[in-house]
């Protein structure tokens, strides 16, 4: 640090008045920049920045936690890439954030267009927010028990209908769907708000001049209200499909990874491995390795969805 | 910019040097003060509240504070207290865990405290206090309980299905065609429209009661689940015990049990694992979805609880070799290696594993104390308030036990059986599907 400090002194120009001035004001900006940065920066740095670095070096290690971590270079993920259950993790991750995503989004830009038009009281649009204001797991376990094969009431009212009771959590098929649906449930109105945000930024006029050009309404949905919407779309999808990606508490507090492995989800498989079986260095290399996922599926989306551009300009 | 880096680096020294700050302290503060005491059972909490407040009559400069945290969180939070310093001077320990525990050198060996004390070790139940001797030949702990298994049935099903509790007391088991155990099962099963699973015309598709309750796949050592059939046909988890280096769930024998046992399920006795996931298994005992649950002593005071329910306790049954079988698990209280309050602690660990407080313990009637003496009190406790537990004491007297399975590497060897254990009892995977795991499982000990 002192050596980058002095380097960048002597490379500075060589002083005179104005300018002189000037690098002072700039400096003085600098002191109060880094005052205002500060409270973010010292939480990124502490609660970020360093865990991701010890997490990589880690991934190389072998570790225990009780013990000092051992170098063991890239055997970890030689591992991995051989590990079945690795690979059973990512397609059950997949198939979880498939159906989350692809329900979340539907219906919430569904519940957004009905905020925008139809629903204009606070409180059917406050309402709407409900699950997401309970925590996770309380949610989870709410629904745990209203699922459950014996005693829950879905099952009741199933058993009702005629129809043979469901082993929600139970049944390998059912288990990663029936958690999907739940997170689906807590997650769509926080994400229909977010796309009733981007709603609200579409210019009134832009639909006055469609409808003057009689364009219908399915019309209008397609060529104005997407491609204008295509900015807050991109930017919910990448959120909640990494959101999708860490699924972890439903299933931590309800199936457990079982029944066999249906719901060893990969944030789960870490959590199991790491602090479970303490194998820490093989916990780290898979979060490495999801890191790496996400950050790749958020560059997709936003170089071909064009996330960081927008129409209206 | 510098002056504030310069801070920074400050303020990360203090801080680093703060939390290194673990000196050794004097004697005389390792003999007095507040020593930390963890447990997980909340049931068992008021006898040791008693057991402490008693303590500390005895013992005025030693105070105990007691913290309850269930199971699930246990471990990690014990894990986490060991490596930033956090940890309790003395916890309740468990058989599955204590290996890895010493071998991380978190456990403080307290044999000199033991012979400079004159402890006792042949008045705990026999066996009991050698488990917590590790590989290195230390002691890492005194037995503070035990549990074996045995059948909780409801008597008033068994009355409907004339069944005798003679025929419950005598009931034999093999793994070919189930023994008098199945036939017991098969007809205390009732599906939907009242017909018994014994009887023509049985739908074991639309089941109201079944005749076994299940609790799950068992993982690695089946304790409440399986190994009460499995270990009466001499079949045994690993190749010696304590401290194996060798599981056998590829041996043809326990592949046939299971696969007896994954049956029942498909016959309609027993519940599908997928409709387990959620309310216990004693819960839906007390609901009346099943006639008899194998399950564990300390659950006597969950079942015996539930109002309305009568139910009785009969031994497990007795296998091809002639004899029951049970698996003999204990805790015991551990010492943490960098408590500061050595002596008080070695002081409250004796105390605990003392006549003193584990006949405190008995008269509460919630577990069997490890001490003889003490354990004959709570049967006494428990015969008292009309519960007969001999179903469970006799395995003892009768030495028809076999120990949890101790070995290195106990959550790895978890992690692989549990889904390989689920594929089998769900019916997913045949019983031989269990050499691969097996396999996998020897693995980690080479």
């Amino acid at each position: 640090m002192t050596t980058l400090a002095k380097r960048s002194r002597s490379l500075s120009p060589a002083p005179d008045k104005p300018k002189r001035n000037g690098g002072l004001r700039q400096l003085g900006d600098l002191k109060i920049a880094l005052l205002f940065i500060a409270p973010a920066m010292i939480g990124f740095i502490v609660f970020y920045v360093v865990p991701t670095v010890r997490g990589v070096y880690l991934s190389f290690t072998e570790y225990s936690i009780l013990g000092d971590p051992e170098w063991v270079g890239m055997e970890n993920y030689t591992a991995i890439a051989k590990d079945p259950l690795f690979w059973n993790s990512l397609a059950v991750t997949g198939q979880y954030v498939f159906l989350n995503i692809v329900l979340q989004t539907a219906l919430a830009l569904g519940l957004a267009l009905l905020m925008h038009q139809v629903a204009k009281s606070t409180i059917i649009r406050g309402t709407l927010l409900l699950p997401y204001l309970m925590s996770n797991v309380i949610a989870a376990l709410l629904w745990f028990w209203m699922l459950d094969y014996q005693i829950g009431v879905v099952n009741q009212f199933i058993e009702w209908a005629g129809l043979p009771r469901v082993a929600f959590f139970g049944s390998e098929a059912w288990a990663i769907p029936t958690q999907a649906l739940i997170n689906t449930w807590r997650h769509m109105g926080y994400t229909a708000l977010l796309i009733f945000a981007g709603l609200q930024a579409i210019p009134g006029h832009v639909y006055e001049v469609a409808k003057l050009d009689g364009a219908s309404a399915s019309q209008t949905f397609r060529k104005i209200t997407i491609p204008l919407l295509r900015p807050v779309l991109v930017l919910v999808l990448v959120v909640t499909v990494i959101g999708s990606f860490q699924v972890f508490d439903t299933v931590a507090v309800t199936s457990g990874g079982g029944p066999v492995n249906a719901t060893r989800v990969i944030q789960y498989y870490i959590y199991q491995r790491a602090f479970t079986e303490s194998d820490f260095g093989y916990g780290s290399a898979i979060a490495v390795i999801l890191f790496l996922i996400l950050a790749l599926v958020a560059f997709i989306q936003m170089k071909f969805l064009k996330g960081n551009e927008s129409d209206l300009d | 910019m510098k002056k504030s880096l310069g801070a920074v680096a400050v303020a990360a020294a203090v801080a680093l040097s703060l939390s290194a700050c673990s000196g050794s302290s004097s004697s005389a503060e390792a003999s007095k003060g507040e020593i930390n005491y963890w447990l997980w059972d909340a049931n068992q909490l008021p006898a040791y509240q008693q057991c402490a407040d008693d303590f500390s009559k005895a013992n005025p400069d030693i105070k105990v504070k007691i913290t309850q945290r269930g199971w699930d969180d246990y471990w990690s939070t014990l894990t986490n207290g060991f490596v930033g310093g956090t940890a309790p001077d003395v916890f309740t320990n468990h058989l599955g865990r204590y290996g890895e525990l010493a071998e991380k050198k978190q456990l403080l060996a307290i044999d000199d405290a033991v012979k400079k004390d004159n402890i006792d070790l042949t008045a705990y139940n026999e066996g009991l206090a050698d488990l917590w001797v590790g590989q290195d030949g230390k002691r890492y702990g005194l037995p503070k309980d035990w549990d074996t298994i045995g059948l909780f049935y409801n008597k008033a099903m068994l009355a409907s299905a004339g069944i005798t509790e003679d025929q419950m007391k005598n009931l034999t088991w093999n793994p070919e065609d189930g023994g008098t155990y199945e036939k017991v099962i098969a007809h205390l099963t009732v599906d939907k429209s009242g017909k018994r699973g014994d009887e023509p015309g049985f739908d074991k598709n639309n089941v109201a009661v079944y005749g076994l309750g299940l609790n799950g796949g068992g993982d690695s050592s089946g304790q409440t689940e399986w190994s009460y059939l499995t270990n009466t046909t001499g079949w045994s988890h690993t190749d010696k015990n304590p401290w194996g280096t060798h599981y056998n769930y590829d041996d043809p024998k326990f592949q046939e049990s299971m696969g007896w046992f994954a049956g029942l399920a498909d016959k309609g006795y027993m519940p599908k694992l997928e409709t387990t996931v959620g309310a216990a298994m004693a819960d839906t005992f007390a609901a009346g979805k099943s006639a008899i649950n194998a399950h564990g002593s300390w659950m006597i005071g969950q079942y015996t609880g539930y109002k309305g329910v009568e139910v009785g306790i009969a031994p497990t049954p007795v296998g091809p070799k002639g004899e029951r079988a049970s698996m003999f698990n204990g805790l015991a209280d551990s010492i943490w290696a960098g408590t500061k309050k050595k002596d008080a602690s070695i002081k409250w660990v004796e105390y605990l594993a003392s006549a003193d407080c584990q006949d405190v313990v008995a008269s509460k009637a919630v577990v069997f104390p490890a001490l003889k003496a003490s354990s004959d009190k709570a049967a006494a406790a428990f015969a008292a308030k009309g519960v007969d537990v001999t179903a469970f004491t006799e395995h003892v007297k009768n030495k028809t036990t076999f120990l949890y399975p101790i070995t290195d590497n106990t959550a790895k060897v978890k992690g692989i059986m549990e889904p390989a254990m689920d594929a089998v009892v769900s019916g997913k995977a045949p019983a031989s599907s269990l050499t691969q795991a097996n396999e996998q499982v020897n693995a980690l000990f080479k």
